[in-house]
This record gives C-alpha cells, sequence and structure tokens, in this order.
C-alpha cells in the first residue's frame, strides 16, 4: 500500500522520505512559524567599513550569526559580521526620494563642483616631469 | 619502507598511527556522508546550508586524514574511501545511524563535532608533525562547527515543550553510541607513550565535561554514565546493521568504473 502511494525517485533520500504521491503533505503552518529576518554586514578587513551583504532567516542574534557566517562568509575573505533585526532598522520612504535631490544650480556643495582639477593634474603633470628629469 | 615514509617511527608505532588515523578519518567521511543526506531535505533553508557546508567540510578533514596514510605508504584517498567493506571500516557506531529526525542529527552533530574538535585539540601537541599540523590549520573550522552545535543544543533543550522532549530523548538514544566514539584501540600504551595521542580514556573525560555544562545549560539531563553500556566494536571492524547500505550508497557511482578520471 505505502510502497505504491509514495514517491519513488533516483534520489534515495527522497524515496526514504516517503512523500505521499498526491503531493499533500501534513504539515499544518502557522503564521508565527516564520522567523524574522535579519540584515548582515560582513567587513573584508580589519578597519574598513562593514558592508551590508543580504538578510536571513533567524529566531535570534545568536541564530542570525550561525546562518550569516555560512550564508555570506563562506567564501572570500571576511573578518568580523555584524547581524541586525530588520525591524530594527529605521528606514525612510521611497516616496520620500525626492528630499535626496540637489538642484543642479548647487554644484558648488558638490566635491565635484569645485574648479581645482585643472590645478591639481597641472602640478601632477609637471611633477611628473620633474621626475622624469631626475 | 624508507625511513622518510615513516618519519621516523617504529614498526609498532606506524601501525598504531595509521589505526588513529584510519578510525579518525573513517569517523568524518561517514558522518560527512550522512550530513549531507540533509541537503536540499534541511528545516529551513539557512540551516540546509549551513549544515550542508559542515557536512562538507567532515568530507575535507577525511580527505586530509587519508592523504596522510598516502604518504606513509597506503593507497590513494579515493581508493581507501571507496573500495573497502564494513569489515575493514573503523568508524564509531554512532556515525552509522540514518539521519532520523533533526533532533537526532542535530544532537549526534553535537556530540561527536564535540569529541573532534576535543581530539584534534589534543592532538596539536601531537609528536608526530603530520597530524599536528592538520590539527592546527582546522582549529577555525572546529570552532564554528561546535559553536553551531551548542547554539542548537540550547536553543532547543530551551525551547518549547515539544523541542525539549525531542532533544532529551535524542539524547538518550545518542549516549551510548556516543561513548563508542571513545573505544580504546589496541594501541593506547603506544601512543600515549611516544606522545602521538594522549588517548581515548582522557579525551573522553575532557568531552563528558564539556557535554554535560552544555546540557545543563540547556536544561538536558545526561544520562548517568554507570547506567549505559557503550555501543564498542565499530573500532574493530563490528558495525551495525547501516553501515553496509551506506557504503554501498556511496561507491555506487564510484563503482561503475573506478578508474575514471573526475
Amino acid at each position: 500500500m505505502k510502497e505504491n502511494s509514495t514517491i519513488k525517485s533516483l534520489d534515495p533520500r527522497i524515496t526514504r522520505a516517503d512523500i505521499p504521491k498526491d503531493g499533500q503533505l501534513s504539515i499544518d503552518i502557522k503564521p508565527l512559524d516564520q522567523w524574522q529576518t535579519y540584515e548582515v554586514f560582513h567587513q573584508e578587513k580589519k578597519g574598513d567599513h562593514h558592508s551590508h551583504v543580504g538578510s536571513l532567516h533567524a529566531p535570534n542574534p545568536e541564530m542570525a550569526f550561525l546562518m550569516a557566517k555560512e550564508q555570506y562568509a563562506r567564501r572570500g575573505r571576511c573578518v568580523n559580521i555584524w547581524v541586525v533585526k530588520t525591524s530594527d532598522i529605521f528606514t525612510t520612504n521611497f516616496e520620500d526620494e525626492d528630499m535626496y535631490t540637489t538642484n543642479d544650480d548647487k554644484m558648488y556643495r558638490e566635491a565635484g563642483g569645485y574648479k581645482v582639477m585643472d590645478r591639481i593634474n597641472k602640478y601632477k603633470k609637471e611633477h611628473k616631469k620633474k621626475e622624469a628629469v631626475k | 619502507m624508507s625511513s622518510e615514509k615513516n618519519f621516523g617511527l617504529s614498526e609498532e608505532q606506524t601501525k598504531a598511527v595509521k589505526n588513529l588515523i584510519l578510525r579518525m578519518a573513517d569517523d568524518e567521511l561517514i558522518i560527512g556522508h550522512r550530513n549531507s543526506e540533509w541537503t536540499g531535505l534541511g528545516p529551513i533553508l539557512e540551516e540546509d546550508i549551513a549544515f550542508s557546508s559542515m557536512a562538507q567540510d567532515k568530507l575535507g578533514h577525511a580527505q586530509a586524514l587519508y592523504n596522510i596514510l598516502h604518504t606513509m605508504g597506503e593507497p590513494d584517498a579515493d581508493t581507501i574511501a571507496f573500495t573497502r567493506n564494513e569489515k575493514n571500516f573503523y568508524c564509531c557506531h554512532l556515525v552509522e545511524y540514518p539521519i532520523g529526525d533533526y533532533d537526532f542529527s542535530i544532537m549526534r552533530h553535537f556530540l561527536f563535532d564535540t569529541a573532534e574538535a576535543v581530539r584534534f585539540d589534543m592532538l596539536t601537541r601531537s609528536s608526530f608533525q603530520p597530524l599536528a599540523n592538520l590539527a592546527k590549520k582546522m582549529r577555525g573550522e572546529l570552532k564554528y562547527h561546535t559553536m553551531h552545535a551548542n547554539i542548537w543544543i540550547n536553543q532547543l533543550g530551551k525551547g518549547t515543550d515539544e523541542s525539549h522532549i525531542r532533544m532529551q530523548k535524542a539524547l538518550d538514544e545518542c549516549f551510548p553510541l556516543a561513548l563508542g566514539i571513545f573505544e580504546p584501540s589496541d594501541y593506547e600504551n603506544v601512543l600515549s607513550e611516544s606522545g602521538i595521542f594522549d588517548g581515548e580514556k582522557l579525551l573522553q573525560s575532557v568531552w563528558m565535561d564539556i557535554t554535560a555544562e552544555v546540557m545543563e545549560k540547556s536544561n538536558l539531563k545526561l544520562p548517568d554514565l554507570d547506567s549505559v553500556t557503550p555501543s564498542y566494536g565499530g573500532r574493530k571492524g563490528f558495525h551495525t546493521e547501516h553501515l553496509q547500505p551506506l557504503l554501498d550508497e556511496m561507491t555506487e557511482v564510484y563503482a561503475t568504473d573506478p578508474t575514471a578520471e573526475w
């Protein structure tokens, strides 16, 4: 009876799991069964800024770290990890995006607006020449 | 055999070292294979990835240990891993059992990895350099493995009524099997006298202290040592009914063409 009603697979683990062929699993998922999300920040080198690498599910910060380590620091360099509950992050709305725009006529407030690059480039050029002469 | 191949060990010491490494490597290979059975079936995606990654680490440990045997004149890692039958395997019974439910697998992971970490810590001071070097290299990886195990035991031991009951049952089930990790070999004296390894007895007592502490913090009750019979035999080639089917499954692809280049 059981033989015919469960999924047979080339993957022996699936066969062993006795999954009904009709796909009806007797699992009752309630709203709070889902863990909250945490945001993960990693640091590649001591002294570097931590940068956001993604999010994950965990029931508490300790376990969030456990998951973060394998999720985001398994490959590549990492010396430190921060995990922060997503709900603890205060964020602005995208509807208010317009408050971040700077009007074109205020270029002098931006670093790129300073008209010194010509002078810097001139100095660099001269300096290089001198080095070459030496 | 040249003395170089034997790292300056006597014949008896060589036998002892090979036996020790084979026991350790077989444990790693079988637990790694078992735990990898959770890949794709883990309780949640994040844990699935973490547990699978650690299973892969275990296979890496097995390979590194088999490689040491290879430098001592034994066949290469694949041949040792995939061409023996159960009588020639020296893993303990704990690692052979099917994965069961996640409570069983997590409890086994804790009990095994705690012993593994203590064993490798002891081996960082081994007079046999290849083992000492490997042990030092594995320190960071094992730190994460044991941290993962400790946090899960604590989380589930103190979680809900159901998780607590399940973890206690898993502990009662795993404990006698875990004691089988420390089944003494015929070489205990040789190993400790030559400073290669301080022995299963010491390992077990350190393991007991750590295990007792973690279980107490997790509201779980460690069975009385005198009330259980350790599951011995694995270290001598006597196994549970679960090992041979696992070996058959594990070597199924390899056996189709042992000479194939992968």
